[in-house]
């Protein structure tokens, strides 16, 4: 892609011994881009992070940043910048020195360092705080100021490792709106690395999920939520009802298949591959009635546990051949709960374009 | 274009760049030459120990039939088996007191227990050589027969080891959960029950490290023993000394090596069991 | 912790044993000595006595031990022992900066060969570079087969310096690998992800950032070097007296207890003055003013 600024061609990084963090990935992050590498730990995300910094070298492949291949090139001479999980903030210099750093090691004249420093602790919002030292500062000043220091360099790409991870949840909150509105108004291209999907989903444009040094999709929230193309995807983003089913045969573009403890029924589906696949069904399309509704696809089981939470309960339905659906319920009467209980015989029913289906 | 890095490697991977393997090699050849030599040449048949003649033992059959060397020897092992002993009980109570205790001055008690370790030797060694002339105890130990007229030698080192000793017992103390002291008392056990059921076997491994340090500090010591030791009570190193002074020889690298091999194996020993515990199997 | 007063049996026990030992042969020694410091030697019958003293005559030894002689000894020892530990300073830093840096598994094998001749009887080693330095010694001989030398590398001050570096550097290295172990790598990704080289980052943050250690390394090394006695003498013959060289052999040779008394005094002064510049090191680091 012409106007990717990052492009990732087959890079793997294996270590002695056999172990390989990351194997064969290729990706292509476009300019001004909200990117998020997302995966559960181990799966390669933060050392293929570390890679279009600089810190970590690939064993094999190609790192194009804005057009060059940089995958050797030392991390003080990337146009890359990057805010460490740590915040690694230099714990002897004041705040404005720090973000001064990048600035006076690269030759700046003083006097625009100054400015440009200004600039920068204004729009993190710490002008006040900028003659104390970092042990004086909270965890959330400490990471702006981690921000104003790699912003200030103006970098093509922002990079940041696990950056809501040590935040409690109302400044979790605010850093989430925080990066988002920082990232339009500076324009650059973030790069961020996460295990937690909520955080991915709520600030990325595109997310790559990545299991065990592979990309598994790359897509929009809304695609990877609603479109998950394996199962690991399905489960990982989310809950998900995992339906085992056996393909009987092919018709069109749709195949014709029996799902276990559910039944036989015809569903669209772009993997025409026969054989055994997966339908996922995501718990919030499944509706529960008290009698048997008229919909084509629909199951009989008994409750057998219903969690609270307040908006919402998650109710778990036994049903034939030990399928076991999770269903999400709105709890939209302010004294009707779920309106189910244990043991209570329930049906439960989906719309056939609500089926996912998976073969990887 | 800047200097590029290597597949697989990364910036700070100084460990395998090649000026560092160099600088190593460079330092640990300077380092080690002249003790392996003096050790090599220990076997040597030549007499002036420059050039290699010819391999033999002759030298330590020498220096073992020398009847003063071995004398000295033995005293050195005596005294440092004494010492040992008395210093690490005596560290070993500081260190307890330090880890327990809180009290006035405990900061300036701490600087206090700090002062043989910080104190030049010299100035150790010759106010040990004074108090003992004028206090009339030099007089008195050296008319004592053997091993007794160490005695003054003995004080001297316990002196100069204790606090070794409780540095190192106190830093593994500082790992220890006091959860299982209290656990001890409250099923019943009494405070000398649970010190010496509960807290000494974790001081153990402390405590054997200390030991091992304060017997290798007083089997290696020369400045203060130099001063408070007389012509009947000469130590090994003492005794190495004034046979230096006459010149080199192979006779000399013998007996150094003698003392090297005992030297590193106990602080192998004592390294080991400083190491900190790994995690429980189990 | 507990508050003394809680158990007083168990803190007297523990607490009386070293204490008294201490003060029987430590301080009391020591105050034997500051009173001989101020002592003179007694004359009887107009000729200077042997083993008496007439104690607490006044200043007279320490006037005498700023006497320009000893002066210039006093400062030889100060700035042979200050080369002494810079050299160290700069063979230790890169040993303890590449053991941190090594694969784990060689760490401990790495330190324990730095650290093992530091193990080693000090006389012996001492003695092991006679054997390299002196005019028929190793070192002359391998020059002379390429047809330098022979050079006279004993009895200097050249000799005392590389004896105390070659003495002291492993206890050197220790410190420098505790800290530079510590401190948390990110700060140096951080600084080379901003654009500053391997120098820089090296000068404005691990330097900064180890300081302490440094610190602690320098004091290590620097006290011992000022109060060593058998590297001058076995290394230095007559032409690289120290400062314990010249209290030694008052004690022994000269025979004038009180005036080495005095200058045990000095260099213990010497001593304390070095570890309060530390101390007020470490306030001011912490952000104290001082």
């Amino acid at each position: 892609m012409s106007d990717s600024i990052v492009s990732i061609r087959n890079v793997t990084k294996a270590f002695p011994g056999g172990v390989t963090a990351v194997d064969n990935v290729s990706l292509d992050i476009a300019q001004n881009e909200f990117f998020a590498l997302l995966g559960p730990s181990g799966c390669g995300k933060t050392t293929l992070l570390r890679m279009i910094s600089g810190l970590e070298t690939p064993t094999g492949g190609q790192i194009i940043i804005g057009g060059e291949d940089m995958a050797y090139t030392p991390p003080n001479k990337r146009p890359t910048n990057m805010v460490f999980q740590s915040y690694a903030v230099f714990p002897h210099m004041t705040v404005e020195q720090n973000v001064g750093y990048g600035l006076k090691v690269t030759g700046v004249a003083s006097d625009e360092i100054k400015r440009r420093v200004g600039e920068a602790l204004e729009m993190v919002k710490l002008t006040a705080l900028a003659k104390r030292k970092p042990d004086q500062m909270s965890g959330g000043q400490r990471q702006r100021v981690a921000l104003a220091r790699a912003l200030v360099k103006r970098p093509k790409v922002l990079l940041l490792d696990e950056p809501l991870s040590a935040l409690d949840a109302k400044l979790r909150d605010d850093m989430r709106m925080e990066l988002t509105r920082l990232q339009e108004t500076v324009g650059i291209t973030f790069i961020i690395v996460t295990h937690d999907q909520d955080e991915a989903l709520s600030m990325a444009s595109r997310i790559a999920v990545m299991d065990r040094g592979a990309v598994q999709q790359v897509a929009t929230p809304t695609e990877l939520y609603e479109q998950p193309k394996t199962r690991f995807v399905a489960d990982f983003i989310g809950k998900v009802n995992l339906i085992e089913a056996r393909v009987h045969r092919q018709i069109g573009r749709k195949i014709d298949c029996e799902l276990k403890g559910v039944g036989r029924m015809e569903l669209a589906s772009d993997n025409l591959v026969g054989g055994q696949v997966a339908v996922a069904v995501r718990p919030e399309k499944l509706k529960i009635a008290t009698s048997e509704p008229s919909t084509a696809i629909r199951v009989q089981g008994k409750v057998r546990d219903v969690a609270y939470y307040g908006d919402t309960s998650h109710v778990v339905i036994e049903a034939a051949d030990g399928l076991d659906l999770s269903v999400n319920v709105q709890n939209d009467t302010r004294l009707g709960g779920s309106g189910v209980e244990r043991g209570q015989s329930v049906w439960v029913s989906w719309a056939s374009e609500d089926s996912i289906v998976l073969t990887e | 274009m800047a200097a590029q890095l290597k597949p697989g490697q990364g910036p700070l991977d100084y460990g395998s760049r090649t000026w560092l393997k160099v600088l190593f090699a460079a330092i640990f050849f300077v380092l080690y030459a002249p003790i392996i030599t003096l050790v090599a040449f220990s076997f040597n048949t030549d007499k002036r120990g420059v050039v290699w003649r010819g391999f033999t033992l002759d030298n330590y059959t020498k220096a073992w039939n020398n009847a003063s060397l071995i004398e000295a020897l033995t005293n050195s092992l005596v005294i440092a088996v004494i010492a040992t002993v008395i210093a690490t009980v005596l560290g070993a109570l500081t260190a307890l007191l330090m880890w327990r205790f809180r009290f006035p001055f405990k900061g300036a008690y701490e600087g206090f227990m700090a002062l043989p370790i910080v104190i030049p030797e010299i100035c150790m060694g010759v106010a040990l050589l004074l108090f003992f002339v004028s206090s009339g105890m030099m007089g008195l130990f050296v008319a004592l027969p053997w091993p007794l007229n160490l005695g003054n030698i003995i004080f001297a080192h316990v002196t100069f080891c204790f606090p070794f000793v409780a540095v190192v017992v106190r830093s593994r103390l500082v790992g220890f959960n006091r959860q299982l002291e209290e656990a001890s008392k409250d099923l019943g056990a009494s405070e000398w029950q649970t010190f010496w059921s509960i807290i000494v076997p974790f001081m153990k491994p402390g405590l054997i490290a200390g030991a091992l340090l304060a017997f290798t500090l007083s089997l290696d010591d020369f400045v203060i023993t130099f001063f408070t030791s007389g012509p009947e009570t000469v130590t090994f190193p003492v005794k190495v000394y004034s046979l230096v002074r006459r010149g080199v020889s192979p006779e000399i690298n013998a007996a150094s090596t003698v003392l090297i091999v005992i030297t590193v194996v106990a602080t192998v020993l004592a390294m080991k069991l400083q190491a900190p515990p790994k995690a429980d199997k189990g | 912790m507990e508050n003394w007063k809680q158990n007083p049996r168990v803190f007297w026990t523990l607490g009386i044993p070293p204490s008294l030992w201490l003060l029987a042969f430590f301080i009391i020694p020591l105050g034997f000595l500051f009173v001989m410091s101020f002592s003179d030697k007694a004359m009887v019958d107009g000729q200077v006595s042997i083993t008496g003293y007439d104690y607490l005559t006044g200043f007279t030894n320490y006037i005498r031990a700023f006497d320009s002689l000893y002066l210039g000894i006093m400062w030889k020892s100060v700035w042979i022992s200050a080369l002494a530990t810079a050299l160290c300073l700069l063979t230790a830093y890169p040993i303890a900066f590449g053991i941190c840096f090594a694969k784990d598994k060689w760490k401990p094998l790495l330190l324990l060969l730095v650290v093992l001749p530091f193990w080693i009887n000090l006389l012996i080693r001492t003695y092991a570079l006679i054997a390299v330095f002196r005019t028929q010694g190793y070192l002359n001989k391998i020059l002379g087969w390429v047809g330098l030398g022979p050079y006279e590398m004993l009895y200097n001050n050249f000799a005392v310096v590389f004896g105390l570096v070659y003495v002291y550097m492993p206890f050197m290295v220790l410190p420098l690998y505790a800290t530079i172990e510590r401190l948390d790598k990110s700060y140096l990704e951080a600084s080379l992800d901003l654009g500053g080289s391997q120098f820089q980052t090296f000068m404005r943050v691990t330097v900064p950032l180890t300081m302490p250690g440094i610190i602690s390394g320098i004091i290590l090394v620097f006290i011992p070097c000022l109060g060593s006695f058998l590297t001058p003498d076995l290394l230095g013959g007559a032409n690289a007296l120290m400062i314990g060289n010249v209290i030694e052999r008052q004690f022994k040779a000269a025979n004038d207890w009180p005036f080495g008394s005095a200058l045990s005094f000095l260099l213990m002064y010497a001593t304390f003055g070095a570890l309060a510049l530390r101390y007020l090191f470490t306030l001011r680091s912490k952000g104290v003013d001082v």
